[in-house]
């Protein structure tokens, strides 16, 4: 569904991205892991086109999206759900969750499709009047993960999902992500918590400095000794 | 345009500045405040003056609109735009003076000229350099305002002089209750509240409107909704042009003598406006404006139409010392 093929991306001068590769398939939950400033966030600004690579190629449901703007991918069926959550405040929770279907034309299906977010998150129709500035961090990223689904995407992007949720909001948000894949969307999943990512995680990519260091299925990955120390917290033979 | 005739003689017997052009406004300015006649007479010339304050107020409204969204989408000062209300002032002059237009249609022409003017600006002079730092597409925007002002200035395209407008209709003063209040006064402050109006239904009720408040908001999240944000820059620009060159038209009605140079002013006291209410904010800029318009009239009114434009951008500078993002500005608050 989605494949990534050595994608070089800079900031002015400085290498984000030294040629990163890796794939989606389709019903899968992928995730990508690492350190702050391994790449996670930059490699998916790359792929909804927010950002454009000096080399490599984005292919999305086998159509070379590389080139493609922002807005067109959105329409294409891939909906990225940003880190920081990036819900507009001064719009109405219902506002912002109308705009997650911008794309889309048809008005009594999109009615639908709001029914259904508010069915996966009662909370978004308690506060539906609200400005979403006031909603608490977790509402906000229910908001934000609600607007991505408005679209109907084939894939969704999320980035850091569970920054600065509280350990209870967090096993919700992941939840949830599992029961949106169940449903048939494929989901790629950047996190620093690797933790929680590799426990819903088909397969995950692990990310430093702009390379990919590792890669396998969550499984293997969960058993992997320099994962275990570097990213799950794992204090075990130093020595 | 125009060619064949000769322009207006300067006028001899009254002094003009460059900015006045306000003399009906004041034609009729009483110096009783302190003098005899105290009472009745005193509060219906307030009365009016507020009433003239309002309808300059208005005006400034819809140049202030434009200052305002244009700053909600690309947080940019688009200095071009008191002369884009010249452009509107001139094409609706031409207009219903020598086109033979009827005022509402010359109204819709120069709202669409200056519309594409806006747009065409946009992509010239802004557009290239909306990811260099701010003050080049300041400088930009300086040198678009210059540009406009002399290039109009040419003999073959408005001509350097001054232009008598000839009202499409006489003005007639009705007598309500003591209180003088004019057909054009009406026009205008008519005309202006319809414009809001429909603003306000196109940015709270269309899908463009939303569209152009999430641009304003941050422009990435917007692309991440499928929102094309060039478009709708470009939809910002044409919305806000075509209102300043509303209110040029209007002006030209109001104080009917025109010229090449007379948006500085008007544009300066819109941006003040602006910036006065919380530049950015909708609501912010009618309410900077109405407070201008005021403050302007009754200062010339009541203390000295010299200091009119001292004290008005006096007030602007007291409100920035207490309130620096403006009377209805959000304080910004760290995003975590």
């Amino acid at each position: 569904m989605l494949a990534v093929d050595n994608i070089q991306v800079f900031y002015g001068a400085i290498q984000a991205l030294h040629g990163i590769s890796f794939e989606v398939k389709e019903g899968e939950i992928v995730t990508l892991i690492g350190a702050n400033g391994a790449g996670k966030s930059t490699t998916l600004r790359t792929i909804s086109g927010l950002l454009r690579p000096k080399s490599g190629t984005v292919k999305f449901d086998g159509m070379d999206i590389t080139r493609v703007p922002a807005h067109k991918i959105v329409k294409m069926g891939l909906a990225h759900v940003p880190e920081g959550r990036k819900i507009f405040p001064d719009l109405t929770v219902r506002e912002n969750l109308i705009m997650g279907a911008y794309t889309r034309t048809d008005r009594t299906e999109t009615a639908v499709t709001l029914e259904h977010v508010f069915q996966r998150f009662p909370r978004l129709k308690e506060r539906e009047k609200q400005f979403a500035g006031t909603l608490s961090g977790g509402e906000q990223q229910m908001l934000a993960m609600g607007r991505g689904l408005m679209c109907k995407p084939k894939l969704l992007i999320l980035d850091e999902p569970s920054m600065g949720l509280s350990p209870i909001l967090v096993e919700d948000i992941f939840k949830i992500i599992k029961e949106i894949n169940q449903l048939g969307t494929t989901i790629l999943l950047v996190e620093q918590n690797a933790f929680m990512a590799l426990q819903i995680a088909h397969r995950a990519y692990v990310l430093e400095t702009g390379k990919v260091m590792l890669a396998g299925s969550a499984a293997e990955l969960r058993e992997d000794p320099k994962v275990r120390s570097a990213y799950l917290g794992d204090v075990v033979d130093i020595a | 345009m125009g060619g064949g005739e000769k322009p207006p003689p300067r006028f001899k017997n009254r002094s003009i500045t460059a900015f006045s052009g306000f003399g009906p406004l004041y034609r009729n300015r009483q110096h009783s405040l302190l003098g005899v006649d105290m009472g009745v007479d005193v509060l219906e010339h307030v009365i009016g003056q507020v009433i003239n304050g309002l309808q300059l107020g208005f005006m400034y409204a819809l140049i202030a609109l434009g200052y305002t969204m244009v700053y909600g989408v690309v947080k940019l000062i688009n200095f071009a735009h008191g002369d884009v209300f010249m452009v509107g002032a001139f094409v609706g002059y031409l207009g219903f003076n020598q086109w033979g237009m009827p005022v509402p249609v010359a109204v819709l022409t120069s709202m669409a000229v200056c519309a594409i003017l806006g747009v065409v600006i946009e992509k010239i002079a802004y557009r290239p350099l909306r990811y260099a730092p701010k003050i080049a597409a300041l400088i930009s925007a300086l040198g678009v305002s210059l540009f406009l002002e002399y290039f109009c200035s040419l003999k073959f395209i408005f001509g350097p002089n001054y232009r008598v407008v000839q009202r499409p209709f006489e003005e007639v003063h009705w007598q309500l209750a003591g209180i003088s209040i004019s057909n054009i006064q009406v026009m205008v402050m008519v005309t202006v509240l319809f414009m809001l109006l429909m603003l306000q239904y196109l940015l709270y009720r269309t899908k463009v409107g939303m569209a152009m408040r999430t641009v304003s908001l941050d422009h990435d999240a917007a692309r991440l909704m499928g929102v094309n944000v060039d478009s709708v820059i470009s939809v910002t620009f044409a919305i806000g042009s075509a209102l300043a060159a509303a209110g040029g038209v209007l002006y030209a009605i109001a104080y009917p003598q025109i010229q090449p140079f007379m948006g500085i002013m008007p544009g300066l006291k819109a941006f003040t406006a602006a910036v006065l209410g919380g530049i950015g904010i909708i609501p912010g800029a009618v309410l900077g404006a109405l407070i201008m318009g005021q403050v302007e009239t009754l200062t010339a009114a009541f203390l000295s139409s010299q200091l009119r434009d001292a004290i008005a951008f006096g007030i602007l500078i007291l409100v920035l010392l207490v309130r620096p993002c403006g009377i209805l500005g959000k304080t910004e608050t760290e995003k975590v």
